[in-house]
This record gives structure tokens, C-alpha cells and sequence, in this order.
């Protein structure tokens, strides 16, 4: 594939058509577990791997798989990637598993992996549908870290476990309001309304 | 065994996955046809009457399977396969068998079916069924309550949705924005029923 192709298709994903602010699609599984920046970030990195593999299986098999089950064959295969990364995870980091909890499970129903295989790799190479997917995951892995990072230094005065210099010392008056569940949907929507209005700026000057 | 203990602890887990631990408000599940599908009061609540169907089924029949089949097999990893193979064929059947019998509830609920299958916060309850480990009675009970508890939320969204659709909203905030600061709002005030259940 053409390198400016790949250069277009991954500021397509990472910014005009992003997962998180631009289809919002797929926020449910992880922003449960965005109150601490390392459990963001494992979680980042096994949808990175689900969606990468599972867009390119889906892409392979794309000739093979008969219309009508095609749901439940996509299911499937996501299924299995889930099954891979929730076995190496309780064998290695099994502190990391048990905080996690159903949440790694839950990344078979986010929507976004499901989308991507019916948008892209259902009629796409399985190169490109790799790509896609990998860069999908990567869009959304950025907002969700920037959101985990103002919610753990703001509610916790931590940052990935470490005392963060001012917000951890009697200065600051902890925002504990920020770990717990209205702290994500609060950070969620001013992300959203913050990008959305670059991106409305953006559009209206190119006209 | 004496069953009536487990009746009580039932209820308190329905009551507590109603209010004091939402499933969409303080787990996040189910929240990608929360902001979809909350414009109208009607679809919301057929959709909301469908989840409550659903997963209370899903979670009892999950439950014997996992305890009856996959435990004695040891084959415990394969517990999200099991799961949504089962809910997805348990929605399909649901579907034939209103369409079959009644086609006014088929009219109703019928579109909201299949957008079930990949609802997460039947497959969340599903997996929150088997980490805490619940009896079979229980299972039920927190089945029913999550499905309660989600259709509550989903409901008094459209409503609130609905009052709002006249107002001015900065553009970068209409539609998913706006609906996640009211779902905000929302969970700020059911964390007011923490502690209305002692012993939980």
C-alpha cells in the first residue's frame, strides 16, 4: 500500500472520524476502568491487539464466510482474541486481572471492534483492514488516556501510581468526585465538546 | 437448604442494582444505545422493557450453564463464547416466538431486539454473575434489578432529553455531549442512595 494512503487513512481515524468523539461509538467497557492511568493503558494496549487482529482475521476469512452468519462469525473470532488476552493476563499479571475484572470480557460487546469489522474489513484487503484497526484503536486509546491522566492526578494527585508534585501535597484539596463514576462522564463529555469545537472551527474556516 | 436467606439476600442485591450500584450509571454498561437510543420516551422504554426480558433470562440460563456444564468440564475459559452464543440465540428465539404469538408487543419491541445482542450490559451481567459468585436465586434477583435499574436510567434520560430538544446547546456539545453531562448529573445523584442499604 502507497505510504500516503497509510499516512490519510490513519489522520482519518486518529482525528476526523475518531471513535471516541467523532462516531462515539464503543466507550462503554473501557471508561469504567479510567480512574487510573495504568489500568487504562493495559486496556488500551489488549484492544489494540483484539482490534488489529481481529479486523485482519475478518478480512481473511472475508470470502469465505457466508452473508447471513456473518455476525456471529465476526463475534467469534473477537471472541477468541478476548479468550487469548484474558489467559496471558491471569497468568502473568493476575493482580492486573482481578482489578480489571469483567472488563476485558466486555471488550466482545464494544461496539467499535464490532463496527470496525462491518465498516472496513468486511470489504477490504486484509492489510489494509489491519492498518485500520490499529489506527481505530489508537484514536481511541489517546482520548481515553488523556482522560485517565486528568482523572487520576485530579482524584488521586498520582500519575501511573507516583506522587505527582503539587496535586499530592495539603495544597490540593483532591477532587475525589473525579475517580468515582460521574468524574468519567463529566471528563468524557468535556473531551467531546472540546474536540468537536476544533473540529467545527476547523470546518468552518476551510470553507 | 434453607432457601429463605437467599430470597432476602435476592432482594437486596435487586434493590442494590437498581439504585445503589446502576449498571449503566456506575459500571458504564450499556452505554452506547443509552445515548443512541434516548431521543424518544416510547423506543426508550420498549428498548428498556427488552433489556429487562433479556437479561433476567440470560443471566438464569448463563448461570446453569456455567455452573452445569462448563464448571464439571473445567473449561471455565471459555465462559464469553458460551455467553454470547447464548444471547444471541436466546434474542433470535424471543424474536420468532412475539412474532409468532403477538404481534402488537412484536410491533413495539421488535426493532429492539436484535440491537440487545451487542448490548454490554447484558454480557457485564452476565460476568458480574460469576466473579461474585451468586446462588441461583440471587442470580435471578440481580438479573432482574440491572435490568430494572438500566431501563430507570434509559427512561428518565428520553424524558430529560425531551425537555431539551427547544434549548440552545453550543454546537461541540449537541447530541453525545450534552447527553453524557446529564448522565453525569444522574450519577452524582443515585450515589445519593449509597447507604440505603446497610449490610450490603
Amino acid at each position: 500500500m502507497a505510504k500516503s494512503q497509510t499516512k490519510e487513512l490513519a489522520l482519518e481515524d486518529l482525528w476526523s472520524n475518531n471513535p471516541v468523539f467523532g462516531q462515539v461509538l464503543g466507550i462503554c467497557s473501557t471508561l469504567a476502568v479510567t480512574n487510573l492511568v495504568l489500568n487504562t493503558t493495559v486496556m488500551c494496549a489488549a484492544l489494540i491487539f483484539t482490534l488489529s487482529f481481529s479486523s485482519m482475521s475478518v478480512s481473511v476469512l472475508r470470502k469465505f464466510t457466508p452473508r447471513n452468519i456473518r455476525m456471529m462469525v465476526e463475534t467469534l473470532i473477537i471472541a477468541f482474541y478476548v479468550i487469548i488476552v484474558d489467559v496471558i493476563l491471569k497468568a502473568y499479571w493476575p493482580q492486573m486481572s482481578e482489578s480489571l475484572g469483567p472488563y476485558v470480557g466486555l471488550i466482545i460487546t464494544n461496539c467499535i471492534v464490532m463496527g470496525r469489522c462491518e465498516a472496513c474489513a468486511n470489504s477490504n484487503p486484509p492489510a489494509r483492514a489491519m492498518l485500520d484497526g490499529f489506527f481505530n484503536a489508537l484514536g481511541y486509546s489517546f482520548v481515553l488516556l488523556i482522560i485517565a491522566t486528568f482523572r487520576e492526578v485530579l482524584g488521586m494527585g498520582t500519575f501511573l501510581g507516583f506522587a505527582v508534585p503539587y496535586f499530592s501535597s495539603s495544597y490540593w484539596d483532591k477532587w475525589i468526585i473525579m475517580v468515582m463514576p460521574p468524574g468519567a462522564f463529566f471528563m468524557l463529555a468535556i473531551v467531546v465538546w472540546i474536540f468537536r469545537s476544533i473540529q467545527i472551527a476547523s470546518q468552518e474556516k476551510t470553507k | 437448604m434453607n432457601i429463605t436467606p437467599q430470597i432476602t439476600q435476592a432482594f437486596i442485591v435487586c434493590i442494590s442494582a437498581i439504585f445503589t450500584q446502576n449498571i449503566l450509571l456506575s459500571y458504564f454498561l450499556g452505554l452506547c444505545p443509552f445515548i443512541g437510543c434516548s431521543r424518544e420516551v416510547r423506543s426508550s422504554v420498549g428498548l428498556g422493557l427488552a433489556v429487562i426480558f433479556v437479561m433476567t433470562c440470560t443471566c438464569a440460563l448463563n448461570w446453569i450453564l456455567y455452573h452445569f456444564v462448563l464448571e464439571p468440564l473445567h473449561l471455565e475459559f471459555f465462559r464469553f463464547i458460551m455467553f454470547i452464543i447464548i444471547i444471541a440465540a436466546f434474542v433470535q428465539f424471543v424474536e420468532m416466538v412475539i412474532d409468532r404469538f403477538s404481534p402488537y408487543l412484536y410491533q413495539r419491541l421488535g426493532v429492539f431486539l436484535p440491537l440487545i445482542t451487542v448490548n454490554c450490559a447484558i454480557l457485564g451481567a452476565c460476568l458480574f454473575m460469576v466473579i461474585r459468585n451468586y446462588s441461583f436465586i440471587v442470580t435471578v434477583g440481580y438479573g432482574l434489578g440491572s435490568g430494572i435499574g438500566w431501563f430507570l436510567a434509559i427512561v428518565a434520560m428520553a424524558n430529560i432529553r425531551g425537555k431539551l430538544a427547544n434549548d440552545l446547546i453550543p454546537k461541540g456539545l449537541q447530541g453525545p455531549g450534552i447527553t453524557l453531562i446529564i448522565a453525569g448529573i444522574m450519577a452524582l445523584a443515585f450515589i445519593g442512595f449509597t447507604g440505603v442499604l446497610a449490610g450490603q
